[in-house]
């Protein structure tokens, strides 16, 4: 057991520290939930791109620089340390690119993801829909058969990034189900997952504002739209399985990577060292914990990371993950808001602001902490299945 | 980079939990709780054969030499076998006099340090980083205390006063014969006192493996309203978050015993006390009133996991600790 990296993980340790010292953008970038916050992310995704650092665990082929899991922490650890912007591509880069590596044709995979890796291309998730949260396998959208392709028709929502992106992935039901009926009894059979483009005909996006008002996420209303059969990733009906292949993508490794918990946990002590009360202990120890936890993610994730390398496989164990994040990430804002006082009101008050009203919304997204806590309690302690 | 166990610490934990399991460890506690160390004394032996008391002693002195990372896997595995006496104690006790000795001051090291290796010896410690009591120093052969700077085996001690854990007897110690003084008892006992927290946080977590085991056992076998109370959403989560609150406590210990730094040390501290007081607030909770009663075992690790919690630096001065320093810019 030890937690020394090798001579070649240092050394590429050192390429992106240098790279990102010379590249960050001294000046934090406008809000990537605007229009002009989006346009400079997609151009800064563009500038990763060019020396490929956009996606450097992906094969050299799609623009990445082929590192393990290993390098990717330690690269991440350096981008949020250096201060690199939020990634407007994560979408794509963590749920649909994984999906594409496991089931997607050659054919897609050389189509969608350079350009995908370069910004050019971004990419939101079609999953949820009004009626259809936590209970996604109950989704209603369709897909009909057409000539060449297939005929997709519904309404998503809280769709992340669509007011200002350019393709989406989702799921429609191209079987029918009827609850309670005697034919197809599971919902969760006849999905198909595809691909299609916003500004295709019949897509009409319409931005909804998060709590601060600004348009984060979207409601896409979808009216006979064609998707040709090169775009159907897998085969029609097996889209639920091969969703839920990537959440764990999304819930495990990938989504929140250590770095950006344990650089903001970093800048958290060093304001209370320049500015705390000392006096105030009960706002010390919440520093301490913000401290303390971050490093015990780290941690908890470089075991993973040398799981994986043993090739054990990571399972519901993600589910430990994302509870563990979200609320962190939580309790690292309010205590930076508390120690900012007054000035901590203040929407455009620096990144704490911003990031306190992201934060807010981990429980929520990517699987609610109540459905997580549901798959901790019964795959990883053998407690029996309630009713969900 | 390979934050993993070894295929030899892992056999190791196996053997000792195979060992214990059949040691009936949860009499033993009983009986040293009412003052009768023999059956505690025995378990003693068997831990001194399995080495645990040489985890932290050169092997010039008998010892296995330094070794943070198995003395946690070990001390895990004390924890959720509920073992009772001073073990936090005499393996950090082999801390001090092993750094004492390092340090230039060998004399102490080559009078005791074998006794106490090969579980001889049963020693308790007193330190100024450790609060004002000794543990069960009516138990141990050999009391260690360090005050204002000198080290001096004590002359005895006295009443023994009872914890909210009635395993852990408690007492203050009378100084007596001087072994060292200066500057090298003052870092040698702020090593031991790393040591110390670090092994109380490695059985703090093993406490709160076993209460989570226990509960989970539990719920899933007790009915009510004509269903295992372990369906109810209400229980899953508790537990589900008793879960994440030691497997994140977890990667702090282990990280700790590799750098050894006094503020990662804390972090753990901190982290496992919690842990572990969580998983005894729910176990508790979950196992109704008979989680309440003194006859069943769950006891045992109920009321440990809440003086362990304060038990070589409570939970305010961990986090003190882990802002004071050391690692700034990680
Ligand atoms: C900022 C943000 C970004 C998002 N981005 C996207 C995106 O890009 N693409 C996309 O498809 N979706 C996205 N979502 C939607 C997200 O996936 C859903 O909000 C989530 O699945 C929960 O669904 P819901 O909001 O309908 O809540 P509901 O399912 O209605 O749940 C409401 C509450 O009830 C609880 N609940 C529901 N069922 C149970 C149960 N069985 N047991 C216990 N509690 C239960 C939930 O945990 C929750 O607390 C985003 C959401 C947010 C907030």
């Amino acid at each position: 057991m030890d937690l020394d990296f090798t001579a070649g993980e240092e050394e590429f340790r050192q390429r992106a520290r240098d790279w990102l010292a010379g590249h960050v953008p001294a000046e934090p970038l406008p809000s990537l939930e605007t229009r002009e916050g989006f346009a400079a992310h997609r151009a800064w995704e563009g500038e990763l791109a060019a020396d490929r650092w956009s996606v450097v665990s992906w094969p050299e082929e799609y623009g990445g620089q082929g590192v393990d899991i290993v390098k990717w922490l330690m690269f991440e650890e350096e981008y949020f340390a250096a201060g690199g912007p939020g990634r407007v591509s994560q979408n794509g880069i963590n749920l649909l690119a994984p999906t594409l590596f496991d089931f997607g044709t050659d054919e897609q995979r050389a189509r969608v993801l350079p350009p995908m890796a370069s910004g050019e291309v971004i990419w939101v998730q079609a999953w949820s829909e009004p009626e259809s949260g936590s209970d996604l396998a109950s989704l209603r959208s369709t897909a009909r058969r057409t000539s060449g392709g297939w005929l997709i028709s519904g309404q998503k929502t809280w769709s992340s990034r669509a007011a200002f992106a350019d393709r989406a992935f989702g799921l429609f039901r191209s079987e029918p189900y009827e609850s309670g009926g005697t034919g197809n009894a599971k919902p969760h059979r006849g999905l198909t997952y595809l691909m299609f483009p916003l500004d295709a005909d019949g897509v009409t996006v319409r931005p909804i504002g998060r709590l601060d008002g600004k348009p984060a996420f979207a409601e896409l209303f979808l009216d006979d739209v064609f998707v040709p059969d090169e775009d159907v990733i897998g085969e029609p009906g097996q889209g639920w399985r091969i969703a839920m292949s990537t959440t764990g993508n999304e819930r495990g490794l990938t989504l929140r990577s250590p770095g950006r918990f344990v650089a903001s946990a970093d800048r958290l002590v060093r304001q209370w060292r320049a500015h705390g009360d000392p006096a105030d202990t009960a706002l010390r120890d919440r520093v301490a914990d913000a401290a303390i936890g971050a490093r015990a993610y780290q941690l908890f994730t470089w075991a993973n990371a040398s799981r994986f390398a043993a090739g054990e496989t990571i399972g519901a164990e993600s589910s430990l993950n994302k509870v563990f994040w979200s609320e962190y990430d939580i309790a690292l804002h309010e205590t930076a808001l508390d120690l900012l006082g007054a000035e901590g009101e203040l929407a455009d008050g620096g990144e704490w602001a911003e990031g306190y009203v992201f934060s807010l919304a981990g429980p929520i997204y990517a699987g609610t902490n109540e459905i997580q806590r549901d798959i901790i309690a019964e795959r990883l302690l053998g407690l029996p299945k309630g009713r969900r | 980079m390979r934050f993993l166990l070894d295929d030899e610490q892992r056999e190791f934990a196996r053997s000792l939990d195979a060992m214990l399991t059949a040691a009936d460890t949860p009499a033993a506690a009983r009986a040293w709780a009412a003052g009768d160390h023999a059956p505690g004394r025995a378990l003693w032996g068997r831990l001194a054969d399995a080495d645990v008391f040489a985890l932290a002693v050169p092997e010039e002195y008998e010892g296995m030499g330094l070794l943070p990372v198995d003395m946690v896997v070990a001390f895990v595995e004390l924890g959720r076998h509920a073992v009772p006496g001073p073990v936090v104690e005499t393996v950090a006790a082999g801390a001090l006099l092993s750094r004492l000795a390092e340090l230039g001051e060998a004399a102490p090291a080559k009078r005791l340090l074998t006794a106490l290796a090969s579980g001889e010896a049963i020693t308790t410690l007193g330190l100024p980083e450790g609060g004002p009591f000794a543990l069960d120093a009516d138990a141990a052969a050999l009391r260690l205390t360090v005050t204002g700077g000198e080290l001096r085996l004590a002359s005895g001690h006295a009443r023994v006063e009872r914890s909210l854990d009635p395993v852990r007897r408690l007492a203050r110690l009378r100084p007596g014969e001087l072994l060292a003084s200066g500057a090298p008892v003052a870092a040698a006992s702020r090593y031991a006192a790393d040591w110390a927290s670090l092994a109380t946080a490695a059985q703090a977590l093993g406490v709160g493996l076993a209460l989570l085991d226990r509960t989970v056992a539990y719920v899933k076998q007790r009915t009510q309203f004509g269903t295992p109370i372990g369906g109810f959403q209400a229980v899953k989560h508790r537990l589900a978050d008793v879960l994440i609150g030691l497997e994140f406590a977890r990667p702090l210990l282990f990280g700790a015993a590799l750098t050894l730094d006094t503020a990662d040390v804390a972090a753990a501290k901190a982290a496992t006390g919690e842990a572990a007081y969580g998983a005894a607030r729910a176990a508790l909770q979950l196992h109704g009133a008979i989680g309440y009663t003194a006859e069943y075992d769950l006891s045992l690790w109920l009321t440990k996991a809440r003086a362990l919690r304060g038990a070589w630096r409570g939970p305010g001065e961990c986090r003190r600790l882990v802002l004071s320093g050391d690692r700034e810019a990680d």
